[in-house]
């Protein structure tokens, strides 16, 4: 069992073949499904992304709550306008439609978790449309995400009330990360060092949620979550090492999680949460 | 822990604890009920009290209990659904459950033939556990095919339950027995890692001593 990212890249690197091809063989021979079944399974997986980003970009989705709503389609009628350019707004726009789409009630897949759904269809989707990859090609790019995130799972925690956003957007954006190395044609060694940049861009980040509620902060975050992501893919396709290898990085989390304050862990005691307006809000709800 | 856990479920947001969770404790109770409930008291605990509302758990318990998935998109209009099948609901707040899990509901369910009380609890991640069934002190957590005997507190009972899954090949993966006074009722449960047949309910069903067979498989 591969259960480093370091084994994950070096394997990769002696079959010479991309991470997603070793994943789904491995995932295959471990869970005694076919490679096809569970490709399939993902490809639905992609397809609810999309449905939850196409609609979350074309109207103005509210909250159940009614304190968020309409991100991700104003995002979307501005990427002409964007200064970052028109593939991160569009990865941004799309994160917020998926997690406006998450806040209404509609249908997503967690990724790794329902707070963090935007991260990965933004990047993906975005990035997959801007290179004409195919659908098959993003697909596969999501088994690399996943084995990311199954590396994270098992050495630290995807869970906002364990470890903070760090754990939960901070862990989507390295799976989307190394997700969008693969799909730009980068080398694994390439992913796993855009995995780690991801991850250190949001040590120690705190999960503040407004009233507990899955709105504010979090649906903004994701659009940070996704540009960020595509950040630390080209950074890592320029050429640019983490100094601090991504497993180092992910047991730093970790530690980083453990020591921050459980009014910092989901629990909407702190952050801004706690301030007068977040306060305010809260009692309205 | 496999990469569908990772990336996955498919879900209707906004919260994979609070309101797939809830959705799941709901479709629990209801096979735990074994017909169509008709009245359900529902009071939510704790986080669940509190920030329930915003998360759709109030609707969400209600699509569970109308045997909706985590991914139906009528989890949002559970209400209505709920008026037309005729499902009659009350639903509490109790924002200090002290010594509940954060995120706890319990359900009193009526369906034309029976009743039962079912408190569980929503851990993390979309999965659950249900801690309490009329009364009795359980852990179950809905992802195995499901056995559940209330019988007489003697010696004997789970002998012949485990003998009987036996000589069908069914493996016990988690079994818990719990009673409430000695010589009186005692629940049994058992999860098994087999799809359990048809006739089961009714083998056990007839042993001696065992009042009430439940079996589901999610």
């Amino acid at each position: 069992m591969i259960s480093t990212i370091e084994e994950l890249v070096a394997t990769a690197e002696k079959r010479g073949c991309k991470i997603s091809t070793l994943v789904k063989e491995l995932e295959a021979k471990s869970t005694g499904k076919s490679e096809e079944e569970l490709f399939q399974r993902m490809r639905s997986f992609l397809q609810v992304m999309k449905e939850a980003a196409d609609k979350g970009v074309s109207q103005e989705i509210r909250s159940v709550s009614g304190i968020t709503g309409g991100e991700g389609l104003k995002m979307w009628n501005a990427v002409d306008r964007s200064l970052l350019g028109r593939t991160a707004a569009m990865a941004a726009a799309r994160a917020m439609a998926v997690s406006n789409v998450n806040a209404s009630m509609g249908k997503i897949v967690a990724a790794p978790t329902a707070g963090s759904c935007g991260i990965l269809p933004g990047a993906i989707l975005t990035v997959g449309e801007r290179l004409s990859k195919t659908e098959d090609e993003m697909v596969d790019s999501l088994f690399t995400a996943a084995a990311v995130g199954k590396i994270i799972a098992l050495h630290a925690t995807l869970s906002g009330a364990e470890g903070g956003c760090q754990a939960e957007c901070g862990s989507a954006s390295a799976m989307a990360a190394a997700a969008v190395v693969e799909l730009a044609g980068g080398t694994p060694r390439q992913a796993a060092h855009a995995v780690a940049m991801a991850l250190k861009a949001v040590m120690g980040l705190v999960c503040d949620p407004v009233a507990g509620l899955v709105e504010v902060p979090c649906v903004k975050r994701n659009a940070m979550g996704a540009v960020e992501a595509i950040l630390a893919a080209d950074m890592a396709m320029a050429g640019i090492e983490s100094v601090i290898p991504a497993d180092e990085v992910i047991e730093a989390m970790k530690e980083v999680g453990c020591m921050m304050s459980y009014k910092l862990r989901e629990t909407a005691m702190g952050g801004v949460a706690a301030t007068p307006t977040g306060k305010k809000l809260s009692e309205k709800i | 822990m496999d990469i569908f856990d990772i990336i996955g479920p498919v879900m209707i947001g906004p919260s994979s604890s609070h309101t797939a969770g809830a959705v799941r404790l709901g479709n629990l109770a209801r096979s735990i009920l074994g017909e169509e409930p008709k009245k359900a008291k529902i009071t939510l605990f704790n986080s669940f009290a509190k920030t329930g509302r915003g998360h759709g758990t109030d609707k969400a318990v209600i699509a569970g209990l109308l045997g909706f998935m985590p991914d139906d998109e009528r989890i949002k209009t559970a209400f209505e659904e709920a008026h037309e099948r005729g499902l009659q609901y009350q639903l509490f707040a109790e924002e200090s459950g002290e010594g509940l899990h954060p995120n706890t509901v319990s359900f009193e369910l009526e369906g034309a033939t029976k009743k039962t009380q079912v408190t569980g609890c929503s851990i993390g991640g979309g999965r659950v556990k249900v801690t309490a069934i009329d009364g009795f002190e359980v852990e179950l957590s809905g992802d195995y095919p499901t056995i559940i005997t209330v019988h007489k507190d003697r010696p004997g009972i789970v002998a012949l339950v485990t003998a009987l899954l036996a000589e069908r090949g069914i493996n016990i993966a988690q079994m818990r027995v719990s009673r409430k006074k000695k010589g009186q009722e005692a629940l049994m449960m058992i999860e098994s890692d087999e799809k359990l047949p048809g006739e089961i309910k009714e083998v056990l069903g007839n042993i001696k001593d065992i009042y009430r067979v439940i079996t589901f498989s999610e």
